[in-house]
């Protein structure tokens, strides 16, 4: 169990020095697409939600857990839609568009 | 042992993480962000599919029934109107947390009362984290919806009753880490963290936004990743850290682009002297003038940078801007926009309105790339933004935005501002641009005078 924890601290430490080092590099062009992708991403807290579900426990945990998938698909589904809505919007100048 | 299937969810696990790195590395430039896109959806799909093979789950029954209503709801909440995203996003920083609240709260109480010490320590950390963000979230998007009023709400002690909330908060935390059987404290903490995130933002005004967005970005991907801890999925602690890392360096970039520290913003209440300023500056001169002159004077320069604020969001001139952009571009000006960190509800706002005017990014430059450039320039026209182009940032120690980094929009020949009135902006500041000798100030609408400008530019000389 200790080792277990450790293990994930330091997974925890490098996949943040990851973040800072990729996300530095982000245009701020695409802040606002980056912060919606992000957030899609996020919604990967979903698997905990249906593995919490699944496994029936308890009343308090299936319903609980429920609303919990809900709330994360919607994240992550509207996510990828918005972001990759607002990445199509950017264009670069040069030959004229329809 | 772990069978065939427990090893080809790993497998699947590790692939999305993966995926989800690539997924940010492409946001880097426009170019690769959609491919970015793919990647986040393919890891996406390989995480969650992975999942449902998960051997301890006995009935899919209600986990289809959410997956399916969380469709419904998330593809209409991903095709809201680009001028409501800023609301958009607040809200799904609302979801995200709510989803990591209940998931904490559900695992709280399966396993209490022999909860280990450490685990208690993260999963109270889940919980708050994740209560604060979720009323905090919601407050935010109420009061970019306007629903709520934007207009910061203070009172005396303020400070002091929100610090002291949080710290009960923590504090009965701490206790429940060593007497976890006491199962009563946990609802507590719960209620004082949601309690906590509604009185966080209530003194936050509307142009503090950006770094508040950003930091309940941060506070949802801290969330996420102390599930991970609970749930012990690296998948989940390496989502959570990046959109935690995402989130802190958005924050750090906008209350540098503001001069303030996140202290400031959080505690700061910077709006509420509004009220008091305009009214007691004497009125000074100002040059004002018409459509028409206005677009003599663009018609005739080589260099225009068009410096947008929140007021053309508000105003929802920028497919009018657009056009304007087109009938300069067609005799041959040069026009750029020079873009402040800061401009907007949340950072890149700007961006995202003007692109989807169809305006191509190359022409979209950030407040340091413009910088160098206003000296040669002929005419800066500023629409609807105001104390990110007040010099009195650079040159007036007593202002309240002294050391602010600004567009220097005053070194340009000749200054244009579009504004409604003379009042003062979001900082209750004035500003010394508007007297001088250089700058014209054409009153009026966003929308309609830079319609009129456009009009004058395609009726004089073809």
């Amino acid at each position: 169990m200790r080792m277990d924890l450790l293990t994930s601290l330091y997974v925890f430490m490098l996949a943040a020095f990851v973040g800072f080092e990729v996300i530095r590099r982000v245009s701020p062009l695409l802040h606002t697409p980056l912060m919606s992708l992000t957030n899609a991403l996020d919604a990967i807290a979903v698997i905990g939600a249906i593995i919490l579900v699944g496994e029936e426990k308890s009343t308090l945990s299936t319903v609980l857990g429920t609303i919990a998938i809900v709330a994360a698909t919607s994240n992550l589904v509207g996510g990828f839609v918005i972001t990759d809505r607002m990445l199509k919007m950017f264009r670069a100048s040069g030959p004229k568009k329809p | 042992m772990i069978g065939g299937t427990e090893r080809l969810i790993e497998v699947a696990y590790l692939v999305a993480t993966a995926l989800f790195i690539l997924s940010l590395k492409w946001m880097s430039s426009p170019v690769t962000a959609r491919r970015g896109v793919r990647a986040g959806e393919a890891g996406m799909v390989l995480a969650v599919g992975g999942t449902l093979l998960h051997h301890g789950i006995v009935d899919y029954k209600w986990i289809a029934i959410a997956l399916v209503l969380g469709v419904i709801i998330g593809v209409p909440l991903g095709r809201v109107h680009m001028t409501a995203v800023p609301q958009r996003t607040a809200l799904s920083h609302a979801f995200g947390a709510l989803c990591v609240t209940l998931v904490g709260t559900s695992e709280f109480y399966l396993r209490a009362p022999d909860v280990p010490r450490f685990m208690m320590a993260v999963l109270s950390a889940e919980v708050i984290l994740g209560s604060l963000t979720f009323t905090g979230s919601l407050m935010a998007a109420g009061k970019l919806q306007e629903v709520l009023p934007q207009r910061p709400i203070t009172y005396r002690g303020q400070n002091i009753v929100n610090l002291g909330l949080l710290a009960v908060a923590v504090a009965l935390a701490a206790y429940l880490v060593f007497r976890p059987d006491h199962l009563g404290l946990f609802p507590a903490i719960v209620g004082i963290s949601l309690a906590f995130g509604v009185l966080m933002i209530v003194p936050i005004g509307g142009a503090d936004m950006p770094t508040v967005i950003s930091l309940l970005n941060s506070y949802a991907g801290l969330s996420a990743a102390a599930m991970g801890f609970v749930l012990d999925s690296k998948l989940l602690i390496i989502a959570g850290a990046l959109d935690g890392a995402s989130g802190f360096i958005l924050s750090v970039n906008m209350s540098k682009a503001m001069n303030r520290s996140f202290s400031n913003v959080l505690f700061g209440a910077f709006g509420q002297e509004q009220a008091a300023a305009p009214g007691g500056a004497p009125a000074r001169p100002v040059r004002s003038a018409t459509a028409e002159e206005a677009a003599t004077i663009l018609a005739a320069a080589n260099k225009v940078v068009i410096v947008p604020g929140y007021g053309m969001a508000v105003a929802q001139a920028q497919h009018k801007v657009r056009e304007l952009y087109d009938a300069l571009s067609r005799r041959g000006v040069d026009v750029k926009f020079g873009i402040h960190p800061v401009a907007g509800r949340m950072p890149g706002h700007m961006n995202v309105l003007l692109a989807e005017a169809d305006i191509p990014y190359d022409r979209l430059l950030d407040m340091d790339e413009i910088n160098g450039d206003f000296p040669q320039t002929d005419v800066a026209l500023v629409i609807g933004a105001n104390d990110v182009t007040n010099p009195s940032a650079r040159s007036d120690a007593a202002s309240p935005i002294y050391g602010m980094p600004i567009l220097d929009v005053d070194r340009a020949r000749t200054v244009m501002v579009i504004k409604r009135s003379m009042a003062a902006g979001f900082a209750g500041i004035d500003n010394p641009l508007y007297y001088l000798d250089r700058t014209l100030m054409l009153f009026g609408d966003a929308r309609s005078f830079v319609g009129d400008i456009v009009r004058e530019l395609a009726g004089g000389q073809g």
